[in-house]
């Protein structure tokens, strides 16, 4: 049960797919210019993670090898155009907003990477629940990176007022560069470097040392 | 043998790397989503359409709101809304006999019984096709027009731009342009539909002097009644805007039908 439940909790900080793994960063500065599209982006993620685990999972015994990047895809592929259909006609503008971003979960590298590596090793249920989790981690950072974008980018959240504006006669003076994808690279950094600082044992060695030692003999 | 369960069975103990298995495997995942998404598909479709039709309606009455003075000349009217009729873009009269509401101008547009091919030359739109038949919508007040509102579609940078035209009483000068649709690159050609854009059509004409259709999208500052500026980075959306308004206003669109009114009011 213990085990369980680290499959869920895990992924959210101590093996983030985003800080960790950076997969799926993509989606994550796209959609993330407010706090309500990276909520709906998060959820539908998560469903998609949890869905396509659990049907990769449940066949993972007759899946041929040689196809089975393939047979993966299509059966993400699916998913993702059931979602999209279904929040177009359930969340219409929401879906607006996202445009091509929830196409684009099909070639997000966390839910291909997740099949790949767990799902088709595991039984239904710890691949639903690290669906869930790696869901949950990205949701997390999703949502984080969105409330800091949208409440600095334009002083709101959820679209309700909660800085005064200088436009309006407050103080706050929306920071346009929030609204823009190179922020979101900003503070998904600052991000990682909190993390990295203060769990020291995620920090990579550097794979390419520089040799600026080259011309001592 | 012939048993359907024992063949199943045998077909799933069959070693993964089979040929036999693989593509079947490849048949049934294929089929379980085709199958998955085509009813999907259609048992949504009418959901969708629904909130299509809504904001088309709404992005209708958001350009009635915009025109300045239109809404109290409606209600001096004593209508809420556009008259809409349907009419022959070859000969330009209106047909009356046919139901503006029962017709599908989307549709039609592809339809090969209701459509005509545009000839090469004077398809700048990059239409193909388009419909023999279009809806317009205007407001009327004891036979003299006030404003007409034109369907218009054409090409931008990778879709199929929609939208509509308002041309004031002297069918010469715009009153609106709104962007019903686009699928163009979000932040770069999507920018047509930023109010800002759009705001700086409003006033424009669509002939010069002799009557030949002048309007166009430049690039960089627009100067003059007949240019409109030109979007940095999107010159091919913002072109394809310009083109397809002088598809439409020209001959081979509602030049015929324009022309009539020119002469003979409605």
């Amino acid at each position: 049960m213990l085990s369980r439940l680290r499959t869920v909790t895990g992924p959210i900080i101590a093996n983030n797919p985003i800080t960790l793994q950076i997969l799926g960063i993509c989606s994550a500065l796209a959609v993330t210019t407010s706090l309500s599209t990276a909520l709906t982006m998060s959820a539908a993620l998560t469903v998609v993670l949890c869905l396509s685990s659990g049907i990769i999972s449940l066949i993972r015994h007759h899946i041929p090898p040689v196809i089975r990047l393939i047979v993966q895809i299509i059966i993400i592929a699916s998913l993702v155009i059931v979602i999209d259909e279904f929040l177009r006609a359930f969340a219409f503008e929401i879906s607006r907003q996202l445009s091509i971003f929830v196409g684009l979960i099909v070639t997000n590298c966390l839910v291909l990477g997740r099949a790949e590596s767990f799902a088709m090793h595991n039984p239904p249920l710890p691949a639903v629940l690290d669906g869930l989790g790696n869901g949950l981690g990205y949701s997390a950072v999703l949502i984080l990176v969105g409330t800091i974008r949208e409440l600095l980018g334009a002083g709101t959240l959820l679209g309700y007022p909660m800085l005064p504006l200088a436009a309006e006669g407050g103080w706050f003076e929306p920071l346009g560069l929030m609204q823009l994808a190179p922020s979101a690279f900003f503070i998904i950094g600052f991000l990682i470097w909190a993390i990295r600082t203060r769990w020291a044992a995620q920090v990579e060695p550097p794979k390419f040392a520089l040799k600026t030692r080259r011309a001592v003999r | 043998m012939a048993d359907p369960l024992s063949l199943w069975r045998g077909f799933l103990a069959r070693p993964n790397d089979d040929r036999l298995k693989v593509f079947g495997m490849a048949m049934m995942v294929s089929l379980v989503c085709a199958v998955t998404l085509s009813t999907t598909s259609v048992l949504l479709r009418p959901y969708q359409e629904a909130h299509l039709e809504a904001e088309r309606r709404a992005q209708m009455e958001a350009m009635l709101d915009r025109l300045p003075g239109l809404r109290d000349l409606m209600e001096e009217a004593g209508v809420d809304g556009l008259t809409t009729r349907l009419v022959d873009l070859e000969t330009g009269v209106f047909l009356l006999d046919m139901d503006p509401a029962e017709f599908d101008a989307r549709a039609a547009a592809t339809d090969p019984e209701l459509s005509a091919a545009i000839p090469a030359e004077v398809d700048i739109a990059g239409l193909r096709t388009r419909a023999r038949i279009a809806p317009v919508h205007f407001l009327e007040r004891d036979g003299a027009l006030h404003l007409i509102v034109l369907p218009v579609s054409g090409a931008g940078y990778q879709s199929t731009i929609h939208a509509m035209l308002a041309l004031e009483a002297d069918l010469r000068t715009i009153a609106a342009l709104t962007i019903l649709e686009q699928g163009e690159t979000p932040g770069l050609g999507s920018r047509i539909e930023d109010p800002a854009w759009q705001a700086l059509w409003p006033g424009k004409q669509i002939t010069d002097e002799s009557g030949q259709i002048a309007i166009a999208v430049v690039r960089g500052p627009g100067t003059g009644p007949y240019e409109v500026d030109g979007i940095t980075g999107a010159t091919q959306t913002a072109t394809g805007v310009g083109n397809m308004l002088r598809y439409w206003l020209g001959d081979h669109g509602f030049g015929p039908f324009l022309d009539r009114l020119r002469q003979g009011g409605l």
